[in-house]
This record gives C-alpha cells, structure tokens and sequence, in this order.
C-alpha cells in the first residue's frame, strides 16, 4: 500500500498550491499528479508517486552516487 | 536515470549477496517494517539469497492488514445507507471484517466503489452533489499526505457531502510495541523508505538508542534492500546500534516538510487499535477537532462491534514476525488470496499473500 512509484513530470498546471498538479509518465502510462507537496517539482523532474500526490522529487545526483558505491563495492568494503 | 532498472542489476545484486556473507559471524534476526519490502524480498528471491544466519522476520507494515474489523464493519454500514457512495483502495474492499467485507456490502447493493486515490474520492463528491461521498481512509505516514489534502481541498471546495472515515496509523509507535515485547527477538530494522520520505528519519533516532538497535531507512527494488541488510548487519557486528540512510535519492533527513505541515494541521494523534496487535498508544491518525465535520462517525453514527468470529487465523502472530504465514494450518488450505480467512492473506502486501504467491512450492 506505501508502494510509490518513480514516473517524469510532463507538464505542469496550475499556479494555486493546493491544487498545483502535473501530468506525470510511468511508463507508457501518464497520470494527473498532485504536486501540492513537490513544489519544487519542475518538468523533466522524475517525481514519487503515492495515492495520487508526489511525496519527493527523486534526486538525481544522490541516485547516481547510490550505483557508483554499489558499481566499487569491492573497494567500499571495510 | 529511471530509478528503476538501475536497482535489478544481477551481477550487483550477487557482489552485494557476497559482501554480506563476508560480513556475518553470527546468527542475526531483522524485520522489515514494510509490506511492500516483504513482497520485494520475496519476489526477487532475496531471502534466498542470505546466509542461513540471517532470518528476516516480516512486519506489520501492511496498512490493510492492521485496520481493525471494527472498522471495516462501521464502513460496511455506512455504505448500506440510502445515498452514500463509499470509496476506498481496492485492497480494503475485499478485507473481512466481522460482518464481510466492502465487496459482499456492494453485492448487497451497496454503492462501493474502488479508487487509486482520496483526491478522485473529492473529485466524485464534487461531480455528485447527490450523493453522499465517505471515503475510508488507512494508511501510514506515506499516505497520510494524500488524505490531508482530500481534506484540505474539500474544504476550499466547501463540499458538504464527503467525509471519510479515518483510520491511519503510525509506525515508530509500532517499532517501539514490538521491541518492548517480552519476548522481542529483531535485532535490527529496515524502516520503510516511503513512510520516512514523508517524515524523515529523526523519529528513529531516540528508539535506535534507547533499545539499541540499528534502523536503516530502505528502498524497494532488490539493491536497495540487499545495501539495507549488508548496513543492518555491519552494524550488528560492530556493535553499533545507528539510524542510517541508505534510500537518499528519495529520503532527505528531515522529510518532506510541506507534506508534514498538512499532516498536522488535518490529524490528531490518537490510540489506535492494531489488528492482531491490540492497542497502541498514540500509534493513530484520525481527523483534528476543527476538521470533525469531514468526519463520517460524526456525519453517520457510530455502530455497534459485531461479534468477533471465531477463526483458525494466527495473523496477529505473523504481523509481530513471531511465526511465517507457512506455519498457518489454513495457508494454502482453507485460506487462498480468492477466499481469504485474514487479512494478511488479502492485502497484496500482506505477508501470507507474498508466501501463497512466491514460496507455495516449498510449504507444500
Ligand atoms: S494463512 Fe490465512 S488464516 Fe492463516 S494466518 Fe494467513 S491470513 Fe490468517
């Protein structure tokens, strides 16, 4: 039910915090998104996605360090 | 970048496999908080891959699974009133209460209806001034945001026909139950990495400490959780009891601070009664007194309880992580996904659906 799901924000409507929304793509599936949490959401962002609203905008370069440690594992290890 | 694929890498997933064999000396038990993470530990076959010393034990963090039967009645009769529509996820539809469940309650005519979100919930009562619009909301801190602002636009809205009937729950409440538990046997923790999204990880910090503990903060996809169990374990075998981050491209330290203002302007905190575990102090979410006319108890009256049936279901036992939905006499039996006996059977986060689905062949 926590599931949450990474997708790319398209487009964006909307100026009113409360009701500031995007169009969202998983995939081939693209879905009206709350933005009212991400307010930092841009297009081209890749937001996460739970019953209808973003919770986070996914950082990226935090994403890319995570598979670096993971690609030097070896060398990480203590 | 799709913060996806980037996560299944096999060859990755069997250096990481590798590096936690390296690492344990001994015989260490870990739980998972979350459903969700059961269900990723068992359809990647992840448990598998763990030296025979490391068990993980599977927790209670299937929101559909603890909502108590109480109030699946209670939403049951709601719907059975002239003019409602009552909405809620599709896993609460079919979860049994005492008195069936929401689908039985659409079978008797009931207007029952699934949605993917509480925000389409507020978008129904706004297309049908009609009807009266109740939504039956459950869920943790993940989703506690997305309730709030169904509140929050219906009350800019000004709609007066929806309500909801809340039900959410907390999870540092439930870490701290299970660890103060007599007969308390996890060792270290994988915190759900949604729930801390929204709350961050502060919270995990004074119950690290205080039981000595490592909690480390996990993602979904297998690397994540394979990194999860090689940080739990390096601390276990140092003796370091930390709450640490390995799901930083989602979880910032203090979370998600818009999504927590909307939380505490909408919810109050409250005891909340678990299923299988009883109840928790503060370990509840329901709506804030300036919110009580959203509030469907309220708007339709409390019910009486029905009568508990009697039940072979030992899911109470499976949610605490103190015994495996195999050792379940009905697992399999009388109790499948189509004709559920409890709700971990029904939830597709529920620990004995993730069992029937992934490891039937080995109960057999
Ligand atoms: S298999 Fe069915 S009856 Fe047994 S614990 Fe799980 S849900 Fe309950």
């Amino acid at each position: 039910m926590c599931l949450a799901v990474p997708g790319r924000v398209l487009e964006i409507a909307g100026e009113d915090p409360l009701t500031r929304s995007g169009r969202v793509a998983f995939g081939g599936i693209v879905k009206a998104i709350s933005l009212a949490f991400a307010p930092e959401a841009a297009v081209g962002d890749y937001v996460l996605a739970h019953a209808g609203v973003a919770i986070a905008v996914l950082d990226e370069a935090e994403a890319r360090r995570t598979i670096a440690c993971l690609d030097t594992l070896e060398e990480a290890e203590r | 970048m799709k913060y996806v694929d980037e996560y299944r890498d096999a060859a990755l997933a069997r250096r990481l496999a590798q590096a936690i064999a390296g690492t344990v000396t001994r015989p260490w038990t870990l739980m998972e908080i979350c459903g969700g993470q059961t269900h990723s530990l068992l359809r990647h076959g992840i448990d598998q891959m763990l030296p025979e010393d490391v068990t993980l034990l599977h927790g209670p963090g299937c929101p559909v699974c603890v909502t108590p039967a109480a109030v699946i009645d209670q939403a049951i009769a709601i719907a059975g009133a002239p003019g409602v529509t009552l909405c809620s996820f599709g896993d609460m539809l079919r979860v049994p209460g005492d008195a069936g469940s929401l689908l039985s309650a659409r079978a008797r005519g009931g207007d029952v209806r699934m949605v993917y979100s509480p925000l389409d919930a507020v978008a129904l009562a706004q297309a049908r001034p009609d009807r009266q619009v109740v939504f039956l909301a459950v869920g943790f801190e993940t989703t506690a945001p997305a309730t709030a602002m169904a509140v929050l636009q219906a009350e800019r809205a000004g709609l007066d026909n929806f309500s909801l009937l809340v039900s959410h729950v907390l999870v540092p409440p439930a870490i701290e139950a299970l660890l103060s538990a007599p007969d308390a046997r996890v060792q270290g923790f994988l915190a759900a990495g949604h729930v801390c999204t929204v709350m961050g990880t502060g919270e995990y910090e004074p119950i690290a400490r205080r039981y000595r503990v490592p909690i480390v903060v996990t993602g979904f996809e297998p690397l994540d959780l394979l990194q999860g169990i090689l940080s739990c374990l390096r601390q276990l075998e140092a003796g370091r009891a930390e709450v640490e981050n390995e799901y930083g491209r989602s979880v910032r330290p203090g979370g998600n601070q818009p999504a927590q203002a909307a939380i505490r302007q909408v919810f109050a905190i409250e005891p909340r009664d678990w299923r299988g575990m009883g109840e928790i102090a503060a370990s509840g979410l329901g709506l804030a007194p300036v919110y009580a006319r959203f509030d469907a108890r309220n708007r339709f009256g409390a019910t009486d309880p029905a009568p508990p049936r009697a039940s072979p279901c030992i899911s109470g036992d499976i949610l605490r992580g103190r015994r495996k939905p195999v050792a379940c006499p009905a697992f399999g039996t009388s109790c499948t996904p189509e004709h559920p006996l409890g709700a971990t059977m029904v939830s597709s986060e529920g620990a004995c659906a993730a069992y029937y689905r992934y490891r039937r062949a080995a109960a057999a």
